[in-house]
This record gives structure tokens, sequence and C-alpha cells, in this order.
């Protein structure tokens, strides 16, 4: 090696100093990232915390809307919390059992051909915004037929199918094959196998995936907006042949309003509905590290 | 003699025996039925959204899309302004979220004492399953007012003279509340994806490039950021996905105005936006199927970002494979 390079190897070192500044200002700013948005977290939750506290109390959830409120009648909304269970429940009836059921056939009969196929259509209908579900559903159920908790609910299940098919998906890939081949060794043919062996190994599985789903949609107003949102009325029903009032198109409405006992309302509302989200979460998350970390250990 | 279907996965299925039992076939017959029906239901969104929007469609085609007008008075709708409102918005919201998004992740792998990472990452995770009419009802009530009292003058004040940053809006509803409400939607989607990528890179690559004297910014640009650059653009056009769909939260705080204008500080919409404001109002049918064109349009741009998002994942993992060897990456 030449002296000149040598020098101009020892003039690089000199910047030693300058390389170190520009890492430092990067780890300082990586940080600073992180403490943003925890930051925000912070300040959404709170902010809803604060405000829906207030005015949070069991009226809420057991007395009705009363319009044109003059004489402090207690009010709440009972009907969007009815309204928000039957649709959501009516949603995972429909979401539940085709998620799964596309979700064994990619995993344990479809050639790759075909599994790279659904798996992307899965991924495109994943894809589809909110809003353009809810327009769909509109032209296909509510044209002519008018507006009902079931059309509601279809568009929910919608959004609710790839997540679902997604998550079963993931455990099913899980469940050791040596299982699969044991049972199949001992002459138990390949639907009991599926369904008796495999299917149970993933059943923590496929109910934390479908809670997470279920916490997902029931904040989801764009799909309910045209679907289950105008005639909906004051009164409690629970029969989905009529549009249903729900949670979050409640809380659309009433942040839309001038009156500041409305918002008042719809920061109570939104507390319920993000007490629910963040809980669910929560435990969800917990019991899907601990059965994957059991069907992990059982390989 | 050979199985008639050489090209079934052999691990998955051993002992395949040439006797069809019937219970095998019913359950792979309603499978596949389930696994069919969800692929048309696919072709079923599309086939509705394009006959619905057909009126508006024949009415005046691809120029509704670049028609600067929502006039239900005159009848005369275009998607121009939207496009317009829904380009600037997301495109802001996500050159917002990216540098914060890759910063939070960096932090994540790189930097954050072990004990820190999981309860941050769950934190970030959070951040996403927020409902985005909660998000919006914070963002017209609280994020909103102090956005025009504090931020906008003092944006507009010190740095005016460039277009973006005009007079702030009375009201608190303006474009930049929905970059800003955007932004935090879609952190966490990039944030996390941008997680799992720099968890992918090889130890050994990382370690090599600090035996080497590298600090550690440096490894990161020179080895973190090269192996997941494909991976960081795919996160990217997930975010700008859910941000050009995003219609609850964006309609709640932009305003809901006609017209295109470059000031952030003043009132717009969106593409997603003006469908949701619609929803009690649409009768007449002309609208209805303008709205149903709107729809069209973003379905057509989340079928884009999907497969665009599909082609590069697969493209990346393809040449990683190729790079490590053959079996080197799953």
């Amino acid at each position: 090696m030449s002296t000149h390079s040598l020098t101009k190897a020892a003039l690089r070192a000199e910047g030693l100093p300058r390389r170190r500044a520009v890492n430092r200002l990067m780890e300082l700013l990586a940080w600073l990232a992180a403490g943003i948005a925890v930051a925000i977290l912070g300040v959404v939750v709170w902010s809803v915390a604060r405000r829906g506290a207030g005015a949070l109390n069991l009226d809420l959830i057991t007395k009705v809307p009363v319009p044109f409120n003059f004489g402090n009648t207690p009010s709440g909304l009972a009907n969007a919390f009815a309204g928000s269970l039957v649709i959501v429940g009516l949603a995972t009836l429909m979401a539940l059992p085709i998620g799964i059921l596309v979700a064994v056939y990619i995993n344990e009969f479809a050639r790759p051909a075909i599994r790279t196929a659904v798996g992307l259509a899965l991924d495109v209908l994943n894809g589809v915004p909110a809003i353009v579900i809810g327009i769909f559903v509109f032209g296909l159920f509510v044209v002519g037929h008018g507006q009902s908790g079931y059309a509601g609910a279809f568009a929910l299940a919608c959004l609710m199918l790839p997540l679902v098919a997604r998550s079963t998906i993931e455990v099913l890939a899980l469940v050791p094959n040596a299982l699969r081949e044991a049972s199949l060794a001992l002459g138990v043919p390949r639907w009991r196998t599926t369904l008796s062996i495999v299917l149970p190994q993933t059943l923590g599985g496929i109910v934390t995936g479908t809670v997470l789903a279920v916490a997902r949609v029931a904040g989801e107003t764009a799909p309910i907006l045209f679907t289950s949102s105008v005639g909906v009325g004051t009164l409690v029903h629970w029969d989905p042949h009529h549009a249903l009032q729900t949670v979050p198109v409640a809380i659309f409405e009433l942040s839309e309003s001038a009156d500041p006992a409305d918002h008042a309302q719809a920061w109570a509302a939104a507390l319920v509905l993000l007490l629910f989200i963040l809980v669910v979460n929560l435990v969800a998350r917990t019991l899907a590290a601990r059965s994957r970390s059991r069907i992990g250990a059982a390989r | 003699m050979a199985e008639p279907d050489a090209s079934l996965d052999a691990t998955r299925r051993p002992f395949t025996g040439r006797r069809v039992r019937f219970g095998d076939l019913a359950l792979q017959t309603v499978a596949g039925a389930a696994a069919l029906a969800a692929s048309v239901l696919v072709c079923l969104i599309a086939y509705t959204i394009v006959r619905d929007s057909r009126a508006a469609w024949s009415d005046s085609g691809l120029g509704f899309v670049t028609r600067v007008s929502w006039d239900p008075v005159k009848h005369v709708y275009g998607a121009g302004s939207f496009l317009f409102g829904t380009a600037l918005t997301s495109l802001l919201a996500l050159a917002l979220a990216t540098p914060l998004a890759i910063g939070i992740a960096l932090f994540l792998t790189e930097l954050a004492p072990r004990w820190v990472r999981a309860p941050v990452t769950a934190l970030v995770e959070t951040l996403a399953a927020i409902p985005s009419v909660v998000i919006g009802l914070w963002g017209i009530l609280v994020l909103g007012p102090v956005l025009r009292d504090r931020v906008e003058p003092a944006l507009h004040s010190g740095l005016g003279f460039i277009p973006l940053f005009g007079r702030p809006a009375s009201t608190g509803s303006s474009i930049f509340t929905a970059v800003v409400v955007l932004t935090i939607m879609i952190l966490p989607i990039v944030a996390s994806i941008s997680r799992e990528l720099f968890l992918g890179v090889p130890r050994d690559l990382k370690e090599g490039a600090l035996a080497l004297g590298t600090t550690r910014w440096e490894m990161v640009r020179g080895v973190v950021f090269p192996y997941a650059r494909g991976g960081i653009a795919a996160a990217m056009i997930l975010g700008l996905g859910r941000a050009i769909g995003e219609a609850i939260a964006v309609t709640q705080v932009i305003g809901s105005t006609v017209g295109i204008h470059w000031n952030l500080f003043s009132t717009g919409d969106t593409l997603a936006g003006k469908i949701a404001a619609s929803y009690q109002g649409a009768e007449d049918k002309a609208q209805v199927a303008s709205l149903v064109y709107l729809a069209l349009i973003l379905l057509v741009f989340s079928l884009v970002m999907s497969v665009a998002a599909q082609w590069i994942v697969r493209r990346v993992a393809r040449r990683q494979g190729l790079a490590v060897g053959p079996g080197g990456v799953a």
C-alpha cells in the first residue's frame, strides 16, 4: 500500500467525529419518531377518555335518543348498541364459516396455482376500500329492496372474510405435518383428519383471528352508511329486516351536529367503542402469543 | 403407477389412495365452493360497480374523471376536484408518514432496549385499531381547532409565500387536518410492515458491516435499507391505498367543498369523502350513478395497488431467495 492511500485512509478516519454525530442525530430522530407515535396514541385515547367519561352513564346503553331534547329527558343510544350487536353478529355468522372453509381449502386441498389465485383474491378483497364495499352492497341489495340490517351485515361480512381467512391460514400452516401423517397412517380419512385432528389444533388461533376481525368491523362506519343508516328511527329494533342504527354511524352523525350535547354523547359512545376494541385487541394478542407458542412447542 | 395429479403438494397429503372417499370429496367440494365464492365476490363487486355507474359513464365517459364540477341542480357531475383532493391528501400523508414509520421501525428493531420493544410494538399496532370514526371525531373537535388557531396561522405567516400555506379557513375544517388525520391512520401500517422487514435482514450482514467499522446509521443505510427497499415500497403502496380509500375520517374534517386549489388550510374534498358525505342526499339517478362512478375510480386504484404490492413482494422474495441461495429464504 502506498503512502498516498494510507494518508487518504487516515483522512477518512478523521471524519469519525462527523460520522458519529450523524449517527447520533439519526438515532435521536428514530427515538423521536417512536415517541411521536406513542404520544399520538396517548393524546387520542386521553381526549376520548376525558370527554367521554363525563357523559358516560348507564342511560347511554339503556335509553333511546330523544329528538329535540329541551326538557333534559335522559337519552342514550340503546338503539345503536342493539343494532351494532345484531349487525356484527350476523356478519360474523356469514363470514366465519366461509372464511374457515376458504382457509381449509387453500391450506389442505388446493394445488399451488389455485392457492395463489385464491390468495390474490383475498388480498384484493382486503384492499377494496370499505366505502366501495358499501356502494357495492347498495347496488346489489339496497336498490329496489331498501336498506336493512341484513345488507349492513353482508357489507361487514365482506370486510371480515379476508381477515378471518388470512388468520386461519396462518394457524393452519403452523400445525405440524407429522400430525396429519400420523392420523392418515392410522387409516383416518382426510376429511376426518382435517375436521377432528387439524382444525381443533387451530381453534385458539381461529378464535383470536375472529375476535380481532369483529373488533375491526364493529368500528366500521363507511360500509353501513349506504346499507343500514337511513330511517333507522329512535326505537330499539332487533329485526334485521329493517335498517338498524349502529354505534359508529351514531357517532358519525352526532359528530356532524352543531349541538354540544350531541358531541358529549358522541364522545361517550366513542369511549365505549374504543374501550371494547382496545380490550379485545389486548386479550386477543395475549392469547395469540400463547397459543402460537403452544402449537410451536408441539413441533 | 403415477398419480393422475402430480402437481399436488406431496408433503401435505401423503398416502393419497386411489379410492375416492365420499367424505373427502364432500369436504373438498364444500371448501372449494367457499374459495370459489370468495373469488366470485371480487368479480361481483367489480361487476356491480361497473353496472351501476354505466349511466354516468354513457353520459360523459372518461371526461367525467377530469371534470371539475358537482352540481346537483344543473346535473353536471365530475370527479376532477375529488381526484385532485385525493391525490393531494394521500400523497402528503404518505410523505409525512413514511419517514416517521421508518424511524419507528428502526427504533423497534435496532435501538430500543429489549424490554421496550414489545410494549411499543403493541402500542403502535393499537393505533391502527382505533376506528376511523373515532379518529375523525377527535380530528373535527380537538385537532381541527388546534391546527386552525395555532399551527396554520404560524405556518401561514412564516411560509405563506408557498402556495400550500395559504390563508386558514375559519371553520377548522381543512385539507391540512385531513392530511394529519390520514398520516395518523397510515403511520402504524407502514411502521409495522417496515418493522417486520427490518427484522428479516440477516444478522450476519448487519454484523459484518459493523465489524468493518461502520456506525449504526451507516450500517442501516448500507445494509438494512437496500435489503428492505422493495418491501418498504410495498408498505408505502399499502399505506397509500389505505389513505386513498379512507372515507369517514376525511369527510368529517375536510369541509366538503368542490374546487381545485393548492391552499392546504382551506376546505376541499376527496373521492371517498364525497361518497360518504352524500349518503343521505343522493336521490336522482344521475347523482347516484356519478357517486358509483367515484367508487369505480377508487376500486380501480385499489386493484392496481393490491396487485402492484403483491408483485413487488413476490419479486423481492424471489430475488432475495436467489441471492442467499436455494433454500436460504423461506
